[in-house]
């Protein structure tokens, strides 16, 4: 047989070039590229079809729609729904026109989002916490009451914040993708739409439990592990075991020697990769239930890891390092990543920082 | 006087039966396009014609047609959207109630133009009447042989299905409207794909509103050179406008497009002006989602030119200093009606409206309402009127279906042209919450 | 109605239309009956209680889930019993300038009940709704199917007699 090369189609995302199938999609090639050029996503979920376009969070502008058509498009788009064309040029991070919208849309969902982190069991692995240390602004306009809606009790494994839900529907679609009859939904419209099963009724199935690990925020959580912990403390080792429902394959949270929590294991982007059965999560939480494999690997992006929110530890691209470059001073981003103190101290970075400093006072 | 093409026959008592529909002419062009042209023929015409969406969006009729995809062994469907809710326009009510049979003839033609066998037509659930009437007249059309199997010998099947919506806006977005047709929840879907290749049961699929629809006949009877002939520039044919506010005759008339604006709002053949002792101070030309103006760039543009009533002429000045067509809601107010209070309300709507899937929409229509409502309520801050300009820019384009833009241009637009009023309202909120209180600004009174 | 012992079903000439009506989609699509059956039931049960929507997702063979979902989205089906006439008045732009704020706080006040009430004796239920499309005849409000234009205190006052008798 003759080799076909597929047609693939060139697509440049942040100035960096990637080729890819047709079909594609914005958000799919720049995650394609990398972390430093890939969209926020709070809907979209590649795990689970017919999710994305709602949140808007990852709106991009096509400066070039394809090499056929350069014009650009008129309006943002959304980059997890919309496919590439060849020789298309999409600005993320680079277009100061994203940014704002950016911005807005953290605002946009954060207007009634209770600020409740510090008792929320999704904080520090809470995505609309992400999305909005990296793309919002630290202030809000909002004087206005804060919505609120009646309390649901949906089961014994499942709590329900409606309040810190963002409407993300990823829970419904996983409902009516891998559980046998989806019994919640989206109840009402506008800005008093809920998840609720209307009549509040449990939520039991054998699959019901993946909703927490696809919830975005801590609308959804684990009601055995509620208000155990903060999942900073908490050390997370990959296990398996031998199930029939499902692959088994599982990440543990240890607090101590205590598993605390079971959940399925996550891609770099927050990802379910395998959906695990409700027993796996919910009934197996002593060590001896399990195979352990070893620590997870975590990313030094993680809070889990520590000093998350320290600094930007995300390699930027060339293209937006030279812009970046142009505008402000420039940037070594090149730095071996360290949080020890006394490495810190060490180094000529804080030598000179500390230099200015005096300087500073001394004036 | 006037090309009436759509409501020459509407004030004929018992022009609502067949019978006498048929005895003006009716189902003359059905029977024209069936027995005389092929489907791509009726295209033709219907391109020719240069008719454009009487939705609100004006994209023009044959052209939307022309995109539907054809696959082999999958079924096309046509669907007439008569899901009218814009506050302001009442037109699509009208005609259906008045002439049913001409909706229907144009249902017919339209879908032997792009091979639909199976057509809908969705009607807003409020209008549960006007759907009896539209069912009533689809009996007669199908006892006479103009729909159901073998349409006039032809060989052509046709069935029209009336399907009553539940109350919901947003179902006037088309998408939405396919989402609700089959069963779901009105939340308009992402694009692409679009309708004409994924729409309704994900065949192809086109959605046109009433009087869109209801133009066919006519094009087919005289030819679309002949309606091209009628009207303006790229504003060709007549279109029904919606009038309502403080005018001396609300109604619905159909205008020939290029009309002068102060014609149709003097004249006594339209609005006869504004109601007796009261003078003009602005105007919603569309529908409430269009920019508002003050009375005098509605007669008139920026450049101090006569404004029409034509796509081209209302939207001159872009949203600085034009407006819209739209879908024909022409809304006028005098000095005694409160543009806070109006602009309050119509965002209280949008929010009422929103299907709450994209946060900018759901969130953002939510908080301009709120933060208007204070202003009108006497508990504004001077900060609010930037804030709410800044809202609506952020929820503009940035939606998944027009809903976020017909939600931001309103208030967007009030502000621009009213924000003395705005002003006024924060400043003297004893005053301005007074029953009927109104800011009498200078100047803009017409 | 709330006594969940009670049976729900269609009276046999609504189940025969119901079944015409599922019959006008395609195969398959029956679930797109789902508006104008909840409209047939909301007819006979006055309001979508939990049985009757369980009955309506029986007779889609569709998930009781999927009704909920569609009866609280659209804003004409009443999730709470209701009075044997509900006054559904437009509250918005067009009619407010036709004077329907006086219009609707006059029927307020005549009836005794704020929007969203029922009155005492069960025959009125106010409802406050958007747009109906009869702005060049407003103020107006919707019984049933009826529209009524052109309202003004003294005929309100008439409508709220007639169907007080």
């Amino acid at each position: 047989m003759e080799d076909i090369k597929p047609i693939m189609f060139k697509v440049t995302v942040d100035g960096v070039e990637v080729e890819v199938a047709p079909g594609t999609t914005i958000m799919q090639a720049a995650r394609k590229i990398g972390p430093e050029v890939a969209p926020p996503a709070m809907c979209y979920y590649e795990p689970l079809k017919g999710t994305g376009g709602k949140c808007r969070a990852c709106l991009v502008k096509v400066a070039a729609g394809s090499a056929k058509d350069p014009r650009p498009m008129p309006k943002l788009v959304a980059s997890c729904i919309t496919p590439v064309q060849d020789g298309m040029i999409v600005e993320n991070f680079t277009s100061p026109q994203v940014v704002e919208a950016r911005k807005a849309v953290v605002e946009f969902l954060l207007l009634n989002h209770p600020l409740d982190c510090p008792v929320c069991d999704q904080a520090g692995e809470c995505h609309l916490q992400d999305f909005s240390y990296e793309n919002g602004v630290g202030t809000t306009r909002y004087e206005e009451e804060r919505r609120t809606f009646e309390k649901e009790d949906i089961g014994p494994y499942i709590q329900l914040h409606m309040t810190r839900c963002v409407l993300c529907y990823r829970c419904v679609y996983t409902a009516d993708q891998l559980t046998d009859g989806r019994v919640h939904g989206v109840m009402g419209r506008g800005d008093h739409a809920e998840i609720s099963t209307y009549i509040g009724r449990a939520i039991d199935n054998d699959f019901s439990g993946n909703v927490i690990d696809v919830c975005p925020v801590g609308a959804l959580t684990d009601k055995t592990y509620r208000f155990k912990n903060r999942v900073w403390f908490s050390k997370p080792v990959d296990a398996h075991c031998d199930c029939e429902k499902c692959s088994g394959n599982v990440q543990l949270w240890y607090r101590g020697d205590e598993v605390i929590r079971v959940t399925a294991r996550k891609n770099e982007w927050g990802e379910v990769k395998e959906f695990i059965c409700n027993a796996c999560r919910f009934e197996k939480k002593k060590t001896s239930d399990w195979v352990i494999e070893g620590p997870s690997k975590v990313k030094r992006a993680s809070v889990i890891s520590a000093n998350k929110y320290a600094g930007n530890l995300i390699k930027k691209p060339d293209f937006a390092l030279k812009l970046a470059e142009s505008q402000y001073k420039k940037i070594d981003d090149t730095r071996p990543f360290v949080s020890e103190m006394s490495e810190i101290k060490k180094s000529e970075d804080y030598k000179t920082l500390m230099q200015q400093n005096e300087n500073y006072f001394k004036k | 006087m006037a090309t009436k093409i759509l409501t020459e026959h509407i004030s004929t008592p018992g022009i609502e039966t067949f019978e006498v529909y048929r005895k003006k002419g009716g189902y003359t062009a059905v029977e024209k396009a069936i027995k005389k042209m092929t489907p791509d023929e009726v295209v033709e015409e219907v391109k020719k014609s240069g008719v454009r969406g009487r939705g609100g969006a004006g994209f023009p009729m044959g052209m939307k047609w022309s995109f539907l995809a054809k696959p082999e062994g999958i079924p096309r469907y046509l669907v007439c959207n008569a899901d009218e809710s814009e506050p302001g326009t009442f037109k699509d009510h009208y005609l259906m109630k008045n002439m049913p049979h001409l909706l229907i003839e144009g249902m017919i033609i339209s879908s032997y133009a792009l091979g639909a066998n199976k057509s809908f037509i969705y009607v807003r659930g409020e209008l549960m009447y006007v759907i009896r009437i539209l069912e009533k007249a689809i009996e007669e059309a199908k006892a006479a042989g103009f729909l159901g199997k073998n349409i006039l010998g032809s060989g052509y099947d046709l069935e029209l299905v009336v399907h009553p919506g539940g109350g919901a806006y947003i179902c006037g977005e088309e998408t939405a409207l396919l989402e609700s047709l089959e069963g779901k929840r009105g939340n308009p879907r992402n694009k692409p794909p679009f309708p004409a290749v994924k729409g309704l049961y994900q065949s192809p699929t086109v959605v046109n509103n009433v009087e869109s629809i209801a133009t066919v006949s006519w094009i087919i009877n005289n030819g679309g050179e002949a309606y091209a002939a009628v009207g303006v520039g790229k504003s060709t044919g007549t279109k029904l406008i919606s009038a309502s506010g403080h005018i001396k005759n609300p109604g619905v008339y159909e205008i020939t497009l290029g009309l002068s604006c102060d014609e149709f709002l003097n004249s006594d053949e339209y609005c006869g002006g504004v109601r007796a002792g009261h003078r003009l101070k602005a105007v919603v030309a569309g529908g409430s989602s269009v920019p508002i103006v003050p009375g005098a760039l509605f007669l008139k543009t920026a450049n101090g030119e006569d404004r029409l009533m034509s796509y081209e002429s209302l939207s001159d000045g872009g949203f600085v200093s034009g407006t819209m067509l739209g879908s024909g809601g022409f809304i006028a107010f005098d000095e005694t009606a409160c543009i806070v209070r109006n602009t309050w309300n119509f965002s209280r709507f949008y929010e009422h409206e929103s299907c709450g899937q994209c946060s900018p929409c759901r969130e953002g229509t939510g908080w301009m309402q709120k933060v208007l409502n204070r202003i009108e309520h006497g508990k504004g801050n001077m900060s609010d009127i930037d804030l709410l300009v800044d809202v609506s820019k952020k929820i503009e384009g940035n939606t998944i279906c027009p809903l976020g833009d017909a939600a931001a241009w309103p208030v967007a637009s009030a502000i621009r042209h009213f924000r003395d009023e705005f002003e006024w309202h924060i400043k003297h909120p004893l005053e301005a919450t007074k029953p009927g209180a109104v800011y009498m600004g200078d100047g803009v009174l017409v | 109605m709330t006594d969940t012992n009670t049976k729900i079903s269609f009276t046999p000439e609504r189940l025969a239309k119901a079944k015409e009506m599922i019959a006008r989609y395609p195969d398959g699509k029956q679930k797109s009956a789902i508006m104008p059956i909840m409209h047939l039931a909301q007819e006979q049960f006055a309001w979508m209680s939990q049985d009757v929507m369980d009955y309506v997702a029986s007779l889609l063979d569709i998930t009781p889930i999927e009704v909920y979902e569609v009866a609280t989205f659209y804003t004409m089906f009443h999730l709470e019993p209701v009075g044997k006439h509900v006054i559904e008045y437009c509250r918005t732009g067009p009619c407010v300038l036709m004077g329907g704020e006086e219009v609707f706080s006059h029927l307020k006040n005549k009836l005794g009940i704020k929007k969203g009430e029922t009155t005492a004796d069960g025959l009125f239920t106010l409802k406050e709704v958007e747009c109906l499309a009869a702005c060049g005849w407003g103020p107006c409000f919707q019984i049933r199917e009826k529209y009524y234009m052109h309202l003004n205190n003294q005929k309100v006052d008439e409508i709220i007699e007639e169907l007080s008798k």
